[in-house]
């Protein structure tokens, strides 16, 4: 079998190996809840339902946690990203000392065990009153995006060309009108990642989204899923409803950004 | 435009090779000056000095009689043309050619006519509209010049702005840098580590080696007058000869080196100019005429290389180097030329 071959079963084993719990998982909140547990083999007519969807809306009012999450996770992409992208630039272009140090000690503050300062920062919110508010979860996600944001862009803008930034300072260009004009628009695609992956990161964190809040009015997806759970019973259906409803946005975002992604914007800058 | 000088202009990169080490420099009104030199010796490191986007440790850049050595690179007026172009790819042509006037806040129509006229002496009319991306290598070269152009600088900087042509366009391009330097009456400083690009290009060439400049000279005068065994053989195709006088039958004091360039080197039978007894090494056919690899013999087989019109010699063969003594050039033990 020659490597073509090779490359293509491990590209559809790749494919089925991911899609394949998310497609079971959009199925399965699809079906009654009898017929999911009814065990093999199954019997009697297939019959779809959105009773879980309706449930979901109706019943648990999920409307709120998606309105919380939406919320959240874009305060705090619009509040890291744009830090990350000047201090990154920085980092990526001035003449400083101690460049690498500064780099691992960013890298050193999200590394942190979340775990390991849940009980100090709950402390901290609880003094300076942002418990159960929405700052008060956007604050620690910052601190936690910033740093991994910082490192993704400095890599970014040290591959790209230098003469291009030189260019638009010999045709009069200040500093911060040459990251205006020419290094944000041809950095594009590294800035769409990266707002991506920290929205991702406040959309299914869960852990600070737990402690931080106190009741339903701001709490996120995540611990909205994670409370359905009733003494007695797990309310699968409607479990698997809200995962796929959470789903729904990653996917979106990532297919209207894939272009600027894929489009690779520097093509035709410099030789080549 | 403008005079450029530079007074004992000096970069030095701790720990590194050798940036620009104490280089006095004038560069005329109008002038087309062509730094030159092997890769490394400090050419691009000057000219990002002139053009601000490097600071200096020591000495200064004036223009026009104006201190400008701590002046960024947008407050000078200076127009570069990169190696790479640098074009800014998320701009149609048009954009990039009025970048620099929208950041000076030109008006709409004036911005529009120099578009156009620049446009129009680099033929880039149909291009306006497309992104540097669908636009072939000299296109996109002439617009990194088209560029420069629509500024009316002070003065243009010219980063080996024709390495990545192919011959053929190189050549087209240069003609056409020519002719725009000589109509716009532009200061230009040139950078290329080509010799013969210097030579054709430079109204005086300054030749650096190592961060220090060798000679500055008129092309010519490089050519026939080079200060030093590097200049010597650093300009020229094939470069220059240089073999211990002795072996030539010349006098002089020990480490004496005798140079003598290819074209003044004929082969065949005896004459009353000196000669010696070779045997042919290599022959390279160039069409309009034969360069010759020739061992001498003598102890360390040295080599000479001459450049002969006609029928060439068959390798193996033994023949009589000529060269024309009143052309050969004498340089002392440390390398200075002393005839």
């Amino acid at each position: 079998m020659s490597a073509h071959h090779l490359a293509r079963v491990a590209a559809i084993v790749l494919v089925v190996g991911l899609l394949g719990p998310i497609a079971g998982m959009m199925a399965a909140s699809l079906l009654p809840e009898t017929r999911v547990f009814g065990g093999f083999p199954w019997t009697g007519p297939l019959t779809l339902t959105t009773e879980h969807y309706a449930a979901l809306i109706e019943e648990r009012g999920f409307l709120l946690p998606i309105r919380n999450s939406l919320i959240v996770a874009t305060a705090t992409t619009l509040v890291a990203v744009p830090c990350a992208t000047l201090c990154a630039y920085a980092l990526a272009r001035l003449p400083m000392r101690g460049k690498g140090v500064l780099l691992a000690l960013l890298l050193a503050v999200s590394m942190f065990p979340q775990i390991s300062i849940v009980a100090p920062l709950f402390l901290v919110l609880r003094n300076i009153g942002l418990l159960d508010t929405f700052p008060g979860l956007v604050l620690p996600y910052v601190t936690f995006t910033t740093p991994l944001a910082v490192w993704l862009l400095t890599g970014f803008f040290r591959q790209l060309p230098r003469d291009l930034e030189d260019a638009a300072r010999m045709d009069g260009a200040s500093r911060l009108r040459v990251i205006r004009d020419v290094v944000l628009p041809v950095a594009a695609p590294g800035l769409a990642s990266t707002a991506i992956l920290t929205f991702l990161y406040c959309w299914n964190e869960f852990l600070f989204a737990l402690s931080f809040t106190l009741g339903p009015e701001h709490q996120t997806v995540p611990v909205a899923i994670a409370l359905f759970r009733g003494r007695y019973q797990i309310p699968w259906g409607q479990v698997l409803a809200a995962a796929s409803i959470a789903t729904l946005p990653v996917v979106a975002i990532v297919l209207a950004f894939q272009r600027r992604i894929v489009a690779g914007l520097t093509a035709g800058a410099v030789k080549g | 435009m403008s005079a450029i000088t530079i007074e004992r202009l000096e970069r030095i990169y701790p720990g590194r090779h050798a940036g620009v080490l104490g280089i006095d420099l004038d560069v005329g009104d109008g002038e087309l000056l062509v730094l030159v030199g092997p890769s490394g010796c400090g050419k691009s490191t000057l000219l990002r000095l002139i053009a601000g986007l490097e600071v200096p440790t020591a000495g200064r850049i004036l223009i026009d009689g104006v201190d400008v050595t701590g002046v960024p690179p947008q407050a000078r007026d200076l127009a570069m043309v990169f190696q790479s172009y640098a074009l800014y790819p998320h701009m149609t042509v048009r954009d990039n050619l009025a970048y620099s006037l929208r950041v000076r806040r030109r008006d709409r129509q004036t911005i529009e006519a120099r578009v156009n006229a620049a446009a129009d002496a680099l033929d880039l009319r149909g291009l306006l509209d497309r992104r540097p991306a669908q636009l072939s290598g000299g296109q996109r070269q002439r617009v990194a010049l088209g560029r420069a152009l629509v500024r009316e600088p002070k003065a243009f900087l010219l980063d080996e702005p024709l390495s990545n042509l192919d011959p053929a366009l190189r050549s087209q391009a240069r003609a056409e840098i020519l002719r725009l330097q000589r109509q716009l009456g532009a200061t230009m400083i040139y950078v290329t580590h080509d010799q013969e690009e210097a030579m054709t290009l430079g109204h005086r060439v300054a030749l650096m080696r190592e961060g220090r400049l060798e000679q500055l000279a008129a092309p010519l005068e490089l050519y026939e007058k080079p200060a030093n065994t590097f200049v010597a053989r650093f300009i020229g195709s094939p470069p220059m000869n240089l073999l211990p006088a002795n072996l030539l039958g010349i006098d002089g004091p020990a480490g004496t080196l005798v140079g003598i360039r290819p074209h003044d080197v004929s082969l065949g039978a005896d004459h009353d100019t000196p000669s010696c007894r070779a045997t042919v090494d290599v022959v390279e056919p160039r069409g309009h005429d034969t360069v010759v690899h020739l061992r001498l013999e003598d102890a360390a087989a040295s080599e000479l290389v001459a450049v002969v019109q006609g029928p060439a010699p068959a390798v193996g063969s033994k023949v009589a180097a000529h060269w024309r003594s009143e052309r050969a050039l004498v340089f002392d033990d440390r390398g200075r030329r002393t005839k």
